[in-house]
């Protein structure tokens, strides 16, 4: 971020509503997915043929993600043009690409490929928004000590978790390949932050970030069987029934703040050292 | 600021990943029509006939939820309508199994016939659930709703396409160019619409109607398998060899 930029009020709360938004398109993306709309809009950048179609059935879910793609696109370009830092063009080019890729996707009907790929683009940019919103809250410390490198993986790890899953919702992958991915990546995202948990409870700056991934990525195992046993249960049923979409979305937006958790914590200890250095705490210099 | 270029690294890894062994596998070769156009010889041929019995728990039809769906309620005038993937008739048969002779026809260049097979849209379902169609017959789908579908046929065999059909549109004709037993098709403005097609190289086929039987005329003598497919209970298949004018009976069962 420019320097004359951060800690204005107005772009921490312009990358807070960009955030939360992308938030929203993620559910929404959820929702296509989940009541099976995917391709209830044939065509591609029009709807039925018009800007606005006739909002009935999946088509209202498939509009709906399409018209908050659009708000996002254009907070997401407004913000590139403004700031003009590479972190804000990556998230203009990533957010321009997942659209096209949308619109591959209805054109040419490759559902299992494109759909993961669009899956995994939607978790990236929803990371890349959690960044720009760190970026405009405060100047950061210089870094201070050795960056562990366990929340980057755990970050690494939650990504390809929710890309596992995105493959397993498309028929592509059993679901033992999901179990097994939030076996390790719960096992990456403890390993980063119980060590922060222990050496600095007292510290609230790098407390509330660990506390947040855990509890976030605990929350996200008993959503996920709770989809899958959701699922299980209405496997005969003749459309998606509400309690396997409501568990099944949740999940994926879960997923997500599991992964903008995990970018938190990731610059908040590549700024804050842990214990075992000497640690500027929160309004106390380096000793 | 370098930490996340890495991620679209990891990107373009899972990229890589998702699409190994993915993709579109090599779809067979178009059925080809060689040698002179050859009908059925029902007049001379053999007939396999049987029925298709169900045994075990009787089952209810699984309510379908149009509330969100207000047009596709209405035409349906207060009467809650049911899934259709189960449907026992009263004689305790099963009906919309779709019946074939899948190995033992001679290849040859049957006649497809010039009359398309008719798929309706009436009351947000899709009439009949169960088709049959030779390769390369006419399909005609038609919309008699007063709400928008799109047909999404979703093959292995064949390529794929998804179209939107409004309130009004005139009929759709398409085919398909390969064997596919079967090809689902699905209308995801609509996510409980759901209809099977069955496509054939030969005429040999049928579907199972209110009383659970079928009828396969004029077939060459010979030995033939005959394979029952039903979209939940799956396959069965039976062997049978018939003579010149010859009628056979074979009943399938499927327990639920």
């Amino acid at each position: 971020m420019h320097l004359n930029t951060v800690g204005e009020p107005w772009l921490q709360r312009y990358t807070s509503v960009l955030a939360a938004c992308t938030f929203l398109l993620v559910i929404a993306g959820g929702l296509v997915t989940s009541n099976d709309a995917a391709l209830s809009v044939p065509d591609w950048p029009l709807s039925w043929g018009r800007v606005v179609p006739v909002l009935e059935g999946g088509i209202r879910y498939e509009f709906a993600h399409r018209a908050a793609a659009l708000v996002v696109t254009i907070l997401t370009a407004m913000l590139a043009f403004r700031l003009r830092t590479a972190l804000a063009w990556v998230a203009l080019g990533t957010v321009l690409t997942q659209a096209a890729l949308g619109g591959l996707l209805v054109r040419f009907l490759d559902p299992k490929g494109a759909a993961i790929v669009h899956a995994a683009l939607a978790q990236l940019f929803f990371g890349l928004t959690v960044m720009l919103w760190l970026g405009a809250r405060t100047s950061w410390p210089a870094r201070n000590g050795s960056v562990p490198p366990a929340p980057h993986l755990a970050t690494i790890a939650l990504f390809l978790q929710s890309v596992l899953g995105a493959a397993v919702r498309h028929g592509v992958l059993g679901p033992i390949s999901h179990v097994g991915g939030a076996v390790i990546a719960t096992g990456v995202v403890m390993w980063a932050a119980f060590p922060v948990l222990i050496s600095e409870m007292e510290n609230p700056t790098l407390r509330r970030p660990a506390m947040l991934l855990l509890s976030i990525t605990f929350s996200q195992i008993f959503l996920g069987i709770g989809a899958w046993m959701s699922r299980l249960a209405n496997l005969d049923a003749p459309q998606p029934m509400p309690m396997m979409v409501l568990f099944t979305v949740a999940h994926v937006a879960v997923g997500a703040l599991a992964f903008g958790a995990s970018i938190v914590l990731a610059k908040t200890l590549r700024h804050y050292a842990p214990a075992s250095a000497s640690i500027p705490r929160e309004g106390m210099a380096a000793a | 600021m370098h930490n996340f270029l890495r991620i679209p690294a990891v990107l373009v890894f899972a990229f890589g990943l998702t699409h190994c062994g993915v993709g579109s596998s090599e779809k067979p070769t178009e059925t080809a029509r060689t040698g002179p156009v050859v009908s059925p010889d029902e007049a001379n041929g053999a007939t396999v006939s049987g029925k298709i019995a169900y045994s075990g728990t009787p089952r209810a039809g699984k309510l379908i939820d149009m509330s969100a769906n207000p047009q596709c309620e209405h035409t349906h005038k207060g009467h809650p309508l049911t899934a259709d993937d189960i449907v026992i008739n009263s004689n305790g048969t099963l009906r919309n199994v779709f019946v074939w002779v899948k190995t033992g026809v001679p290849a040859q260049n049957w006649a497809v016939p010039a009359t398309p097979v008719a798929i309706d849209q009436q009351s947000c379902m899709y009439h009949p659930h169960v088709v049959g169609a030779m390769v390369g017959q006419k399909i005609r789908i038609s919309n008699d709703d007063p709400v928008n579908h799109n047909i999404h046929p979703i093959p292995m065999a064949n390529e794929e396409w998804n179209e939107t059909q409004s309130a009004g549109e005139s009929p759709k004709l398409r085919s398909f160019s390969r064997q596919e037993v079967m090809v689902p098709v699905k209308c995801n403005v609509h996510p409980w619409m759901r209809a099977y097609i069955g496509v054939v190289a030969h005429p040999f086929y049928a579907v199972t109607g209110d009383d659970g039987s079928f009828t396969i005329k004029g077939l060459p003598p010979g030995t033939y398998t005959i394979q029952t497919w039903h979209e939940k209970f799956g396959t069965q298949e039976m062997q049978v060899t018939v003579g010149a004018k010859e009628s056979k009976a074979v009943d399938f069962s499927y327990k639920g």
